[in-house]
């Protein structure tokens, strides 16, 4: 058969929104990160190999051996109701007392929940809220659903009650139809901070104010450092308030086990989606979850995690603290995976990125988790998965690339003829005075972030 | 459009013992995936004529591999630096290992693109004028003067590129002055020196050379035609951005002139087994030189597999008789 002049016959058939979805250069930078002479400061793995690995194999060998006949069988499309009352014991945690299994829907890793939500209460020019950074799988989501994305500020404390505040009112007077806030109060993805207690009712007050439906994705609420854990969001409101929640970070992203929890009417919703999205989600995963909260210590394996993980931010920050240049700036967790680090002014942590893995160390350009293509003096470094002394020698590598990424600057910035205007600062501000439609290719690069 | 000759019979399965073929892909290079999608082609196409090709990267792994088992040669299908530089290929030289493709100095002379120019040039030859300077120069001589004095000797617009690397990874076409130093600071970025090129606009050719054991001999030009007018990483790796013909719309005496180019280039560069040659035609029928790639792409995208077809060949056969030349010590 000949061969198609643009070697894709069906290139005039695709859907509008797949226009965006196109092989990009950060990708290709991505794919030397697999090799071991690059430390990855990039993806988001967990550090499974913490886990008793012989435990989970047997207790997973056992439930096909023994349970075969359910655990590799279709399942209900609402999920195990077994694993759904043990999803309410882990909830309770975090201060959500009055779930009942009912209102749990069991999905395919949170990713899936955050779909299905997206789904039934999206339509295409919908605004949504969202951090400015976000998580970069939520925004894929929300531009597959075509909807808008409106970033609100987060400062050390989370998300500012009054920009939230203000992005409502500008929605209302602009006629916008703001479906929900979605938002990871917790240890933030990528932005490492957590919403502090007093804007926790701040929020949830707002919510009521403005009739405000609220998402809340919470996948490192139990990792935090040197505290409890703290008291959800929908814990204050079961209303207005869905909840994401996942296993990935406390047990096995492997697995794919997430859950919502949501109002019985939205449930029905959810579990009607569910099943015309996948039918039901994996048996046989369920049944291993469930098992593992009912016969394994997972409440001390979340602990051992969290030193592990608690080793590694250390070893991150002492080093950013000792190595990086005047001028760079960094979050400080407290829990969870991920440093939010600002480069000094006019640098662009994408454009420096081909430098980076020259010199053998990897990141997550800031762009990838903003909608509107802002973000680009930033990165986002995670520390869950290299040993410390991996960190500490990525740290120092990619401080060398900031500094010879400072000097390139310096000639090019500084330009004395006059012919010639300076390097166009990047980066316009993070208030996100507009909003912006879907947009972006470059943000989905990270396969694991 | 010429169907493909059937393989003409494995050359590996004639009286002589099947071939075992390495075919190394991957590195750590920016161009790491399409070299996996390459090798990954490669081993597929030669499987398909009865060659038994294993992908193996180039790692620590490798040298110890190679021992272990010898391979009767190695096709390299690496892109970037190490695989294309020469580097590579002079440890396979100093082990002894045969493999396809340009020897270990022609490559270091291509995988440097000024240097690849001069040469060229120097043979005759059309390319667009061009200069190449490292970082320093422009720090110590001042970005801004530099810039001057490039702009008032080359004109606008320009293509800013690294000296080296392919898949067109950091190379950008600037019309404006302004946008001057924002590219040079982008393309600094994938190395110390960099390339700045009058731009020459024209039809888009990728010409491939592949000599069978009867001397360099071109392939029909592919026409390149990105739907965006800029063939950069995105247009050449998504397919439907491009439009690509082979052979190229162009009057006979234009691809003639294009095929005596490449194949010029070829011979001057000291280029071996198959090569593939990017040239641009403006708008009085002249080819310019641009590039030169010692290592050229074989993934469903690429050129040298389209221009292959074009020529009535098949891929598989063309790749094992190379292999097969090399590892019979016939090249």
């Amino acid at each position: 058969m000949p061969r198609h002049p643009r070697l894709d016959p069906l290139a005039d058939r695709y859907a509008a929104r797949t226009h965006g979805m196109k092989t990009s250069e950060i990708r290709a930078l991505f794919s030397v990160v697999s090799r071991p002479e690059v430390v990855s400061l990039a993806g988001g793995m967990p550090a499974v190999t913490a886990l008793p690995l012989d435990a989970v194999g047997s207790m997973i060998g056992e439930l096909v051996s023994g349970m075969g006949a359910q655990t590799l069988q279709y399942g209900s499309g609402q999920g195990d109701p077994r694993l759904r009352e043990r999803i309410c014991d882990v909830m309770a945690l975090e201060g959500i007392t009055d779930a009942s299994p009912s209102e749990v829907v069991v999905t395919v890793g949170s990713q899936q929940g955050l779909d299905l939500v997206t789904r039934v209460f999206c339509d295409p020019g919908d605004v949504i809220l969202a951090e400015g950074p976000s998580y970069v799988g939520a925004l894929g989501v929300f531009q597959a659903a075509e909807a808008r994305v409106r970033h609100v500020p987060m400062d050390d404390d989370g998300l500012i009650p009054e920009a939230l505040e203000q992005a409502l009112l500008e929605c209302r007077a602009n006629g916008d139809r703001v479906k929900f806030l979605y938002t990871v109060p917790n240890y933030h993805n990528p932005g490492g901070v957590t919403l502090s207690e007093p804007r926790r009712q701040a929020i949830v007050d707002i919510a009521d104010r403005y009739d405000l439906l609220v998402i809340e994705d919470n996948p490192y609420g139990l990792l935090g450092f040197d505290r409890e854990p703290m008291r959800a969001l929908r814990a204050r409101d079961s209303q207005r308030v869905i909840y994401l929640g996942s296993f990935s970070k406390t047990f096995s992203p492997g697995l794919r086990v997430g859950w919502v929890l949501a109002p019985l009417a939205v449930r029905e919703k959810l579990v009607l989606a569910t099943e015309a999205q996948v039918l039901c989600p994996p048996s046989l995963t369920q049944y291993a979850v469930a098992r593992y909260l009912d016969t394994q210590p997972w409440r001390e394996q979340i602990k051992l995690f969290t030193e592990l993980y608690r080793e590694r931010r250390d070893a991150t920050l002492e080093s950013l603290d000792a190595l990086m240049p005047p001028g760079t700036t960094w979050t400080r967790p407290d829990g969870g995976f991920y440093v939010w680090l600002k480069l000094p002014h006019g640098l662009d942590a994408k454009l420096m990125q081909p430098r980076a893995v020259n010199a053998h160390v990897a990141y997550v350009p800031g762009i990838g988790f903003y909608a509107d293509g802002s973000g680009r003096e930033y990165m986002r470094l995670s520390y869950c998965y290299p040993e410390p002394d991996q960190i500490r020698e990525g740290v120092r590598r990619l401080a060398r690339v900031v500094e010879a990424e400072l000097d390139l600057h310096s000639t090019f910035d500084t330009i004395d003829t006059g012919t010639f205007r300076a390097v166009a600062r990047p980066g316009p501000t993070h208030t996100a005075e507009n909003i912006v439609g879907p947009a972006n290719s470059d943000r989905s690069e990270d396969p694991r972030a | 459009m010429t169907e493909p000759a059937a393989p003409a019979a494995a050359t590996a399965t004639s009286e002589e013992a099947p071939l075992h073929a390495v075919v190394l892909a991957g590195g750590l290079t920016f161009e790491r995936e399409v070299s996996l999608s390459s090798g990954t082609q490669v081993v597929e196409e030669l499987a398909r004529v009865g060659v038994d090709a294993e992908l193996r990267d180039a790692d620590a792994e490798l040298l110890p591999g190679l021992a272990a088992v010898p391979a009767d040669a190695v096709f390299i299908a690496l892109h970037g630096a190490t695989g294309e530089d020469g580097a590579l290929r002079a440890v396979l030289d100093l082990a002894g290992v045969p493999y396809v493709g340009s020897p270990a100095a022609a490559c270091r002379l291509a995988w440097d693109k000024p240097a690849a120019k001069s040469v060229v040039r120097s043979a005759g030859l059309t390319t667009p004028d061009w200069v190449a300077l490292p970082h320093s120069t422009f720090r110590e001589l001042g970005a801004g003067a530099v810039l001057d004095l490039i702009v008032a000797r080359l004109g606008l617009p320009l293509m800013v590129k690294p000296a080296s690397g392919g898949s067109a990874l950091g190379a950008q076409k600037v019309g404006r002055v302004e946008d001057l130093p924002a590219a040079m600071v982008s393309c600094f970025a994938y190395g110390d020196t960099v390339l700045v090129e009058r731009f020459v606009d024209g039809v888009e050719l990728a010409v491939s050379v592949v000599d069978l054991g009867e001397g360099p001999e071109a392939l029909p030009a592919v026409e390149i035609a990105p739907e965006s007018g800029v063939f950069d990483y995105t247009a050449r790796y998504t397919p439907g951005l491009t439009e690509y013909h082979a052979p190229a719309r162009v009057p006979g005496d234009v691809a003639a002139r294009a095929a005596d180019l490449a194949v010029r280039v070829h011979r001057a560069l000291g280029l071996a087994d198959l090569s593939r040659t990017d040239a641009i035609v403006d708008a009085g029928g002249e080819v310019h030189f641009l590039e030169v790639n010692v290592s050229p792409g074989l993934t469903e995208t690429s050129m040298f597999p389209m221009a292959v077809e074009a020529a009535g060949h098949d891929l598989g056969d063309v790749l094992s008789r190379l292999l097969t030349r090399r590892a019979r010590g016939s090249a």
